[in-house]
């Protein structure tokens, strides 16, 4: 049918959780159901996790039949991928180069290449929100933050 | 305590110098936070949350609520100047708002939103002060399987109205049950889903998953586009910004609309400020004389879904406080931050902790002078906020919340899993999974299963326990009457008909 396309996100999404429920029921089973006092740890994840796997089905067959609802549009995506890319690695940096330091690199990647600003702005964007951190939070705070092979 | 005296008693608390300030911070951000698109009262809330715990609990929640409130007040700059909701609440306002905007009008439609936030978020405060101590002691009698049925049935409420899709938001629900769950279990020594981290044993802090969802989720999906925002031009003066008396005469029956109405759905679990402003101008429209002008720039079009939004705070702070309930993502992130500050929201909540309360709510009648002071002379200059470059703004978020979630357990492991949350929060969005029912699910996942393992450890197993009591039973028979709404065609389009206003 014209204009009617299976919806990806709905059938990605529907298989993940799927198998997040089987992962649940399977570890709820290793647990006790019912014990002497009353219902045990595995009692409510089993009950969840059933729905969860029934629920997701519906998604997964709602995502495989052909329909004219939108999916979501990835086309986009390219830009906050990056960005949550830069902030996964900004997170691995922060024990060996300190956490503001790698705030700082952080928000030099963002300005500079996401935002297309001349690096010279990036660099003072950088500079300047990074030394705002730092007088509001370990300043002013007195927050301990994790502090890096750069000594800051 | 009666009420006049522990209104008495929460003026001398929130009269505190450090207290008036904590109330400034809070409506002041609030403001901010509801005027910028893209950044909302829940994420700001989370993201700010770490920062209380040196607070005192009076001034980090004046602080907190004052943020939730306000952001009520400063949505509507953004919906009038820019026909953009600064938050999800001002949807309604772009309708009749932009329209006085664009005919040269920006002035009154600034003001009489400052004026109505005003009325109905005054008499939310009211309906607060006056409902909540008897809901609480009526509450009293309340046991597990009572505590159960009200759960369900707020979760099935929030899953009726969070998404287009019901099924994902059940699913969405369902995954925040499963994180809840994480860590060792609540009656014995098993540890549940733990995967062998250590870090994990002690479950999974709330703070990160509201930070990942909301604040990341929120950045990731804005960072999206680099376009910014062309806004209509600001009235000067504050003359200009004053409303006419026939403008206030048109508006007397939305003050008083949106004040109930907002304060009737802020009860109700689940509905939320969105619904109330759409219910709200939905029946000024209805009983107005000039319906069919409403959306082409209608000063009541204006007032009444401001009103309500402002006045469903006091309502939605009723159930949380009283039955430990919230109904809403924001309200469940208030009610995680009184937990984690010690305390433990429910029927005991006020008699064990009146200055608090009181010093709550008085702090709302004087949060609400602030706003309409703050709100009417510097709106002007709070809406150069959205002439903040967005490359500046956005590294802040991600900056605060790194600090934010650092600090509440100086573990790195916590900031692992922020950005796993983050981009969780990123592709719900994509996927059109509501993050509210996670969230509150989140909130509730532990009390929920509490409550139903102690009904059932009192029943001797029997499920007969959860129907046999009339007020579960009656909750019960409701939540699933809510989520069977789909199967019935015309409740279901007044469904679909409420979320598209979103």
């Amino acid at each position: 049918m014209e204009g009617k396309t299976r919806n990806t996100g709905d059938i990605a999404s529907g298989l993940a959780l799927a198998a997040l429920g089987i992962a649940v029921v399977v570890q709820a089973r290793r647990w006790d159901y019912l014990g002497p006092d009353g219902p045990g740890a595995g009692f409510f994840p089993l009950w969840y996790g059933i729905a969860m796997i029934a629920l997701s089905l519906v998604v997964l067959v709602s995502g495989l039949r052909r329909q004219s609802a939108p999916a979501a549009q990835w086309g986009k995506s390219g830009r906050a991928l990056s960005a949550w890319l830069a902030f996964a690695a900004a997170v691995a940096l922060s024990k060996p180069i300190g956490l503001l330091a790698s705030f700082a690199l952080l928000t030099f990647f963002i300005t500079a290449v996401l935002y297309r600003r001349p690096l010279p702005v990036a660099a003072a964007v950088a500079a300047a929100s990074t030394l705002g951190l730092y007088l509001v939070f370990p300043l002013l705070l007195g927050m301990a933050l994790p502090v890096g092979v750069l000594g800051f | 305590m009666d009420i006049l005296g522990g209104l008495a008693n929460g003026f001398a608390v929130a009269f505190q110098p450090l207290n008036l300030l904590w109330c400034f911070v809070g409506v002041l951000l609030g403001t901010l936070v509801g005027i910028m698109p893209g950044l909302g009262p829940p994420a700001t809330i989370a993201m700010l949350l770490p920062l209380t715990f040196k607070m005192s609990p009076a001034g980090a929640i004046i602080m907190l609520a004052g943020i939730y409130y306000g952001a009520k007040y400063g949505g509507s700059t953004t919906s009038i100047l820019l026909n953009m909701p600064g938050e999800s609440a001002s949807v309604v306002t772009c309708l009749d708002g932009y329209q006085m905007a664009r005919k040269g009008r920006a002035g009154p439609a600034l003001g009489i939103s400052a004026i109505a936030s005003f009325v109905a978020g005054t008499f939310g405060v009211l309906g607060l002060m006056l409902v909540a101590p008897p809901l609480a002691k009526l509450a009293l009698s309340f046991s597990s399987p009572e505590y159960f049925g009200l759960m369900a049935l707020g979760l099935a409420m929030v899953v009726l109205l969070a998404g287009r899709s019901m099924v994902k938001a059940l699913l969405a629900a369902l995954v925040g049950l499963w994180i809840a769950s994480i860590g060792t279990d609540l009656f014995s020594a098993t540890s549940r889903f733990t995967f062998g981290q250590v870090e994990l044993l002690s479950g999974i802090d709330f703070v990160v998953v509201a930070i990942g969802v909301f604040a990341l989720g929120e950045v990731l999906g804005n960072l999206e586009t680099r376009e910014g925002v062309q806004m209509l031009p600001m009235p000067r003066g504050l003359l200009n910004l004053l409303p006419t008396l026939q403008d206030l005469k048109d508006c007397r029956f939305a003050f008083a609309n949106g004040s109930v109405i907002g304060f009737l759905v802020g009860v109700l679990p689940g509905a939320g400020s969105t619904i109330a402003s759409f219910l709200s101008y939905g029946v000024e429209k209805a009983v107005s004389r000039r319906r069919e002008q409403f959306g082409t720039g209608v000063i009541e079009g204006v007032a009444a879904p401001e009103g309500a939004n402002n006045s469903e705070t006091g309502g939605a702070l009723v159930p949380l406080l009283t039955l430990g309930i919230p109904g809403s993502g924001t309200t469940a992130i208030l009610l995680a931050a009184l937990v984690l500050w010690g305390f433990r929201p429910g029927p005991l909540f006020i008699p064990d902790n009146p200055g608090l309360f009181w010093g709550l709510v008085a702090s709302m009648y004087i949060g609400n002078v602030m706003l309409l002071v703050l709100n009417l002379p510097l709106v002007p200059l709070f809406a150069q906020v959205l002439r903040t470059p967005s490359y500046i703004l956005y590294p802040l978020i991600l900056g605060v919340s790194m600090i934010g979630v650092y600090s509440t357990s100086s573990s790195l492991f916590d900031l692992w899993l922020l950005a796993g949350f983050g981009l969780l929060g990123y592709v719900m969005r994509k996927l059109d999974y509501p993050a509210a029912p996670l969230i509150l699910a989140l909130a509730l996942g532990n009390d929920f299963e509490r409550a139903l393992r102690q009904s059932l450890m009192m029943s001797e197993g029997s499920l007969s326990i959860l129907v046999t009591r009339p007020i579960s039973a009656a909750m019960l028979s409701l939540a699933v009457l809510v989520l069977l709404i789909p199967a019935f065609g015309r409740f279901n389009a007044w469904r679909l008909r409420a979320l598209e206003q979103e």
